[in-house]
């Protein structure tokens, strides 16, 4: 299975970043063999608005079917709601540590988001 | 001619001047006030209001029998308003700034328009001033298409008179652009200084004379004459920190009905601008 985990940096030791719409990265994890896929967020981290919508749009599109994140905004939500990808949010520690807290059943998803929308 | 009553920094006095300037000026007039996001002008000049219209936004609609799911749409929308996932259409109308291209872009005409309402625009009078206004809907973040709206309402007749929203943003781009004159208000404080130099950077960029007022003149310091000068920027008025004015403020009274003698400096100003612009 795929998931998609916004990261700080480009490897499974970095950092899950907080944010999801302008997080730098988002690694695309297999969780049985830990092979991934680095998809560079430039574009939405300098978005205009609707960063969060993007993002949700490009996991979709890779075919994740759970993000781990930290925040995670209404727009994305419900864009992620209609994708039917399952987040886990609160998300902390490096990439490699959150697969495999999700592996071993630790994470939690979240029904509703858990930050504000803004502008 | 029209003239833009405009500043960086908010409470520096722009809606005092602009109302007040209007009044002392006997001939017919326009004032819109193009502060959508807060109107405060007719609460000096209580205008008997004769028309409102309410104001909308094109924003898209879907049609997902027609659509067949190639985000098209999606990828033009610089604003992020439209997201496609699976066979799922995402539309974010409060993200949209109604410019067309998803209609237009469209291969299979699933795309049509539908209104989000911006707000109302109300248009009234007080004697020799033809005023007219807009209200922004609580919630709504977009106000430059209501501002466009208020303006259509300009007459080609006669002199108008707009008091704009203070910062340097899109908003005050739409009430300043296309005036012939942007009459600049400030305080002699470092905060007025400071938005005021984004203010008259923005004006240049638009290429429109401008002109400055300073309120408060005799408190703050010399830094705001000091860059009106070394930018030529005309000072046209000064006006103190005077108890007078601000007791005829707090009550929503005009300065130039409250003081009579204010009457001739503000068709002082007037006479100034009007020669700056010829």
């Amino acid at each position: 299975m795929k998931i998609a985990v916004t990261s700080q940096g480009t490897q499974l030791d970095s950092l899950v970043d907080p944010r999801f719409g302008r997080a730098p990265y988002i690694l695309i994890v297999d969780t049985d063999t830990f092979d991934f896929e680095v998809l560079d967020n430039k574009e939405n981290v300098n978005a205009f608005k609707g960063a969060g919508i993007q993002a949700a749009a490009m996991v979709n599109d890779k075919g994740a079917s759970v993000l781990l994140t930290g925040y995670c905004g209404p727009k994305a939500f419900q864009v992620l709601n209609a994708a039917k990808i399952n987040v886990a949010d609160n998300v902390e520690g490096t990439v490699r540590d959150a697969v495999a807290s999700f592996n071993e059943g630790k994470l939690t998803f979240a029904d509703k988001a858990n930050a504000e929308a803004h502008w | 001619m029209i003239i833009s009553v405009a500043s960086g920094k908010g409470g520096t006095g722009k809606t005092t001047v602009a109302t007040n300037l209007a009044v002392s000026i006997e001939s017919d007039i326009q004032l819109l006030d193009c502060d959508v996001e807060e109107p405060n002008a007719h609460l000096f000049l209580n205008p008997v209001m004769e028309q409102k219209k309410t104001v909308y936004a094109p924003v898209p609609e879907i049609d997902e029998t027609k659509c067949n799911f190639c985000k098209k749409c999606a990828q033009i929308c610089r604003f992020k308003a439209i997201a496609i996932i699976k066979e799922t259409v995402l539309t974010f109308p409060e993200l949209c700034h109604s410019c067309g291209g998803c209609m237009a872009i469209c291969p299979e005409k699933a795309i049509t328009e539908t209104g989000r309402e911006l707000g109302v625009v109300e248009i009234g009078r007080r004697n020799h001033i033809g005023f007219v206004h807009g209200r922004l809907r609580v919630g709504e973040a977009m106000s430059p298409p209501l501002i466009r709206e208020v303006r259509s309402h300009t007459r080609s007749d006669q002199p108008a008179i707009i008091d704009a929203p203070p910062g340097t943003s899109c908003p005050v781009i739409a009430a300043m652009r296309r005036t012939d004159f942007v009459l600049m208000v400030t305080e002699p404080t470092p905060f007025g200084l400071h938005d005021l130099k984004l203010a008259v950077e923005a004006v240049k960029l638009l290429g429109i004379p401008r002109g400055l007022v300073i309120n408060r003149s005799d408190i703050g310091d010399d830094g705001v004459r000091a860059y009106a000068e070394k930018e030529n920027l005309p000072v046209l008025m000064e006006i103190p920190f005077d108890r007078g004015i601000a007791e005829a403020y707090s009550k929503g009274k005009l300065v130039v009905e409250e003081m009579p003698e204010w009457n001739e400096p503000f068709r002082t100003l007037y006479l100034k601008i009007q020669e700056i612009v010829g």
